[in-house]
């Protein structure tokens, strides 16, 4: 088995030849501070194209700060540093010749609570496009259709394109808001605990629509349940104060785990 | 059973006292609120309803006779026992100030006989020297011929005549205000022209010789229309002479008096309740819509009320945009550090300076340093009268605006800092800039805020007086701030406010007794104004804060 933990490896720990896709984002000795305080240490993994990767671990172990690091969202706070590198598709996202802007649009994210903007259900699914100028009528209605149907939604909203977002059930607020970030087009969606303010039956639904998306994107996804990681993510990494305690198949993590106390925290003895 | 219940009574929480307390504060607090207001509302409005004239008999010997009768006849304004006798004595509003000398007067009750509401006396508004209490007797008409008051339409005809006074009046004041005012811009025009073709000549450039000529032809056309139009007036005002009203006074003095010095009559003792409402409207509306007349303390408060609001308006148009940019940068872009924290405290601090310091900065600023250079370069051919360079509309808005600036900027900023942070954290994920978020997402969501910051801000400029006197207010103000005069609006004119004009009735009016009830109206209309305002703006607001409510779940 090629699981790997970081405390005794040098070289990037990857799910590698597990997996049958490239590498798409590549995470190189990255440490973060806010301000004083270190929130991660010396990461160093990579996660491959079109599979769902999911961050577990305890509260404050890092995980969200990391996957707000992919798509820059950290930059909003003040006092920030970074050392190392993340690169998604060959590019790093903190060359200044990276536009945060292009950057975010080829990067859609999901937030833990849904925040549809204030607006219908179509200019929602669409304020991307408009905010990049895109305004061709056919153009836009072809990718409203487009992307409710990628986020499991259209049948429930087709009739109501042009009413408010927020008479939506909260399944539904957060399904519109998947598809609002795979109306860009994007190569990568970021959950941040997607379904932790939803009840069961709209976590599933979620669920199965995230086994539809990684057929086409790139998927990380972070969360507190651990049977949603076991259930969703082909490879899993825990998380333990900022550092990296384990990252392989989400097979091995479960079942196999290399490290104690990844087999701790998963079987519920801490955490 | 006793002991058991106090038992129970020594755990009592022991703070609840202070609920008390507090709930005391708030009662306080609406009392004197409600108790302010009711009276203000009670005062404006009674002042418009017609009250009965009550003819007292005096006794023989009484100091109180005001002519050879020895009846008076009047309003009761105020009953109150009187502090040195301990009797009660009546103020009367008697009008009749052109006979006797004043328009209230006091009498001892002791010294009245008897008390009756005498049929037929008429109550007549007149242009000059207040109201008027008297029994008509007869009315002279243009053609000579005499109706007395025993006649069947002696009514009608009085009536009659009445309306075409009135008529009249505002013809003449047409004439005289707009047509002949139009000449008058033209002919001021033209002279500034002339004067500058004929310096030109002095200089010795002969090229503008034919155009000096037709200027000259052009005033002289001009100075004949005026001729005309200004004989038209005289004869008019001339016909408001020719009926003549005789009447008697309850005193016993018979009077006569053109009918063009009457605006209009009641009989107070004969109306119905129906028609006292009708005239309460009227009344009402009257004053809503008319021009102030003898020092303002009769006839309506309409360019007060036009000049508020349009200065209020213009106000409100300057300081959202300021506030709003700014309030925007200080949130949104600003680092925040040691530095924007002291601008911040600057600006809440000047919320605090007193309002007569924003009008001497403004009389100091705008009138005399932008105004004076506003008319060196663009009104040069006026001077020396200022166009811009002394108080106007312009002017007091702009200084009102700076007053509440710190008002807008403080809500905006509050307003912003509620917006959630997902909804900027959700358009900044789409790809969207901050511009873009700050636009799209954050101005919307905390429009309700921003408009709450311009209600109080509008609440605060609409009822300030003191900085205002000196940019631009004045007692009497000869037009209104916009017209049908090209271009049509004028913001470098003068312009009359609710708020200054309760203090020049109140405190600076010849007759302070008579202005009372002016004072109690206008402040009635001035609160009712900020009111109006402030629902409008409320309106708009909770429409925006339904459209744009920001999810939560």
């Amino acid at each position: 088995m090629d699981t790997v933990t970081q405390s005794s490896e040098t070289t990037r720990p990857s799910v590698g030849e597990n997996s049958p896709n490239k590498q798409f984002i590549e995470i190189k000795d990255l440490s973060f501070y806010y301000g004083e305080a270190q929130a991660l240490y010396n990461l160093s993994f990579d996660i491959p194209e079109r599979e769902a990767t999911a961050f577990i671990g305890p509260s404050g172990c890092g995980k969200s700060t990391l996957l707000r690091n992919i798509n820059r969202m950290n930059d909003l706070i003040d006092g920030i540093r970074h050392e190392g590198d993340i690169r998604v598709n060959g590019t790093s996202v903190y060359d200044p010749l990276t536009e945060v802007i292009s950057l975010r649009k080829r990067i859609g994210m999901v937030f833990q609570k849904s925040n549809p903007f204030p607006k219908s259900i179509y200019e929602n699914v669409i304020y991307g496009l408009r905010v990049s100028g895109r305004n061709k009528k056919s153009e836009l209605d072809q990718i409203v259709t487009e992307s409710l149907q990628g986020a499991a939604l259209w049948d429930e909203v087709k009739d109501r394109l042009h009413e408010s977002a927020l008479g939506l059930s909260g399944g539904q607020m957060q399904r519109l808001c998947i598809a609002r970030a795979i109306a860009n087009q994007p190569e990568v969606i970021l959950m941040d605990e997607p379904c932790s303010a939803l009840d069961p039956i709209a976590t599933g639904k979620i669920e199965e629509l995230i086994h539809e998306l990684k057929k086409e994107f790139t998927i990380v996804i972070v969360t507190h349940n651990m049977q949603q990681a076991a259930r969703v993510s082909d490879n899993t990494a825990f998380f333990y104060l900022g550092k990296l305690i384990e990252y392989s198949t989400t097979e091995n993590i479960f079942f196999n785990p290399a490290n104690p106390q990844t087999e701790a925290y998963i079987t519920g003895r801490f955490g | 059973m006793s002991s058991k219940t106090s038992n129970y009574q020594s755990d009592r929480p022991r703070g609840e006292t202070l609920v008390w307390l507090c709930s005391a504060g708030l009662a306080l607090g609406v009392l004197m609120v409600v108790i302010l207001l009711g009276l203000i509302f009670w005062e404006g409005l009674n002042v418009f309803w017609p009250k009965s004239v009550v003819e007292a008999t005096l006794k023989e010997d009484s100091s109180y006779k005001l002519g050879e009768f020895p009846t008076v006849a009047g309003v009761v304004v105020k009953r109150q026992k009187n502090s040195r006798t301990g009797i009660e004595e009546w103020q009367l509003l008697t009008g009749n100030k052109d006979a006797y000398g004043a328009m209230f007067k006091y009498i001892d009750t002791e010294e009245i006989a008897s008390l009756e509401y005498p049929e037929g006396i008429v109550v007549a508004e007149r242009m000059e020297y207040g109201n008027s209490i008297f029994y008509p007797l007869s009315l002279t008409l243009r053609d000579g011929t005499k109706l007395s008051v025993k006649d069947a339409d002696f009514w009608p005809t009085f009536e009659h005549a009445l309306e075409e006074v009135r008529h009249r009046y505002h013809e003449i004041h047409e004439l005289e205000k707009n047509t002949i005012g139009k000449i008058n811009r033209k002919v001021n025009t033209l002279t500034i022209k002339q004067r500058q073709f004929e310096r030109e000549k002095a200089e010795g450039k002969t090229l503008h010789e034919k155009d000096l000529k037709k200027v000259e032809d052009r005033i002289s056309t001009l100075q004949q229309e005026f001729g005309i139009l200004a004989a038209k007036a005289k004869e008019l005002r001339a016909m408001q002479n020719d009926e003549v009203l005789e009447y008697r006074l309850s005193s016993g003095q018979i009077r006569s008096q053109p009918t063009g010095d009457f605006v209009g009559f009641h009989k107070p003792n004969e109306m119905g309740l129906l028609d006292k409402i009708g005239f309460f409207f009227r009344h009402i509306w009257s004053f809503l819509s008319e021009r102030p007349r003898e020092a303002n303390t009769e006839g309506g408060i309409f360019p007060a009320i036009f000049g508020t609001f349009v200065m209020t308006v213009l106000m409100s148009a300057c300081v959202m945009p300021f506030g709003v940019v700014a309030a925007i940068y200080l949130q949104e872009y600003a680092r925040q550090g040691t530095f924007v924290r002291g601008v911040r405290i600057a600006i809440n601090n000047l919320a605090g300076v007193p309002s007569i310091v924003y009008g001497v900065f403004g009389l100091g600023f705008f009138v005399y340093m932008v105004g004076s250079t506003i008319d060196q370069v663009f009104f040069s051919d006026r001077l020396p009268t200022a166009t811009f360079g002394t108080g106007g509309i312009l002017w007091a808005s702009l200084t009102l605006a700076i007053m509440t600036v710190p008002v807008v900027i403080v809500a905006t900023e509050e307003a912003l800092t509620a917006v959630p942070r997902g909804a900027r954290e959700a358009s900044l994920a789409c790809g969207a800039s901050k511009w873009q978020t700050i636009q799209r997402i954050v101005l919307p969501a905390s429009a309700p805020g921003i408009l709450t910051g311009l209600i109080l801000a509008m609440a605060r400029g609409a009822g300030e007086v003191a900085p205002l006197m000196i940019v631009g207010v004045v007692k009497l103000a000869p037009s209104l701030p916009v017209d049908g005069i090209f271009p049509f609006f004028h913001l470098e004119r003068k312009f009359m406010h609710l708020g200054f004009h309760i203090y020049d009735l109140g405190f600076q009016s010849p007759d302070s007794e008579a202005a009372r009830p002016m004072v109690f109206a206008t402040t009635f209309l001035l609160i009712l104004l900020v009111v109006v305002l402030n629902l409008g703006a409320i309106l708009i607001r909770n429409h925006l804060r339904k459209r744009y409510a920001t999810s939560t779940f």
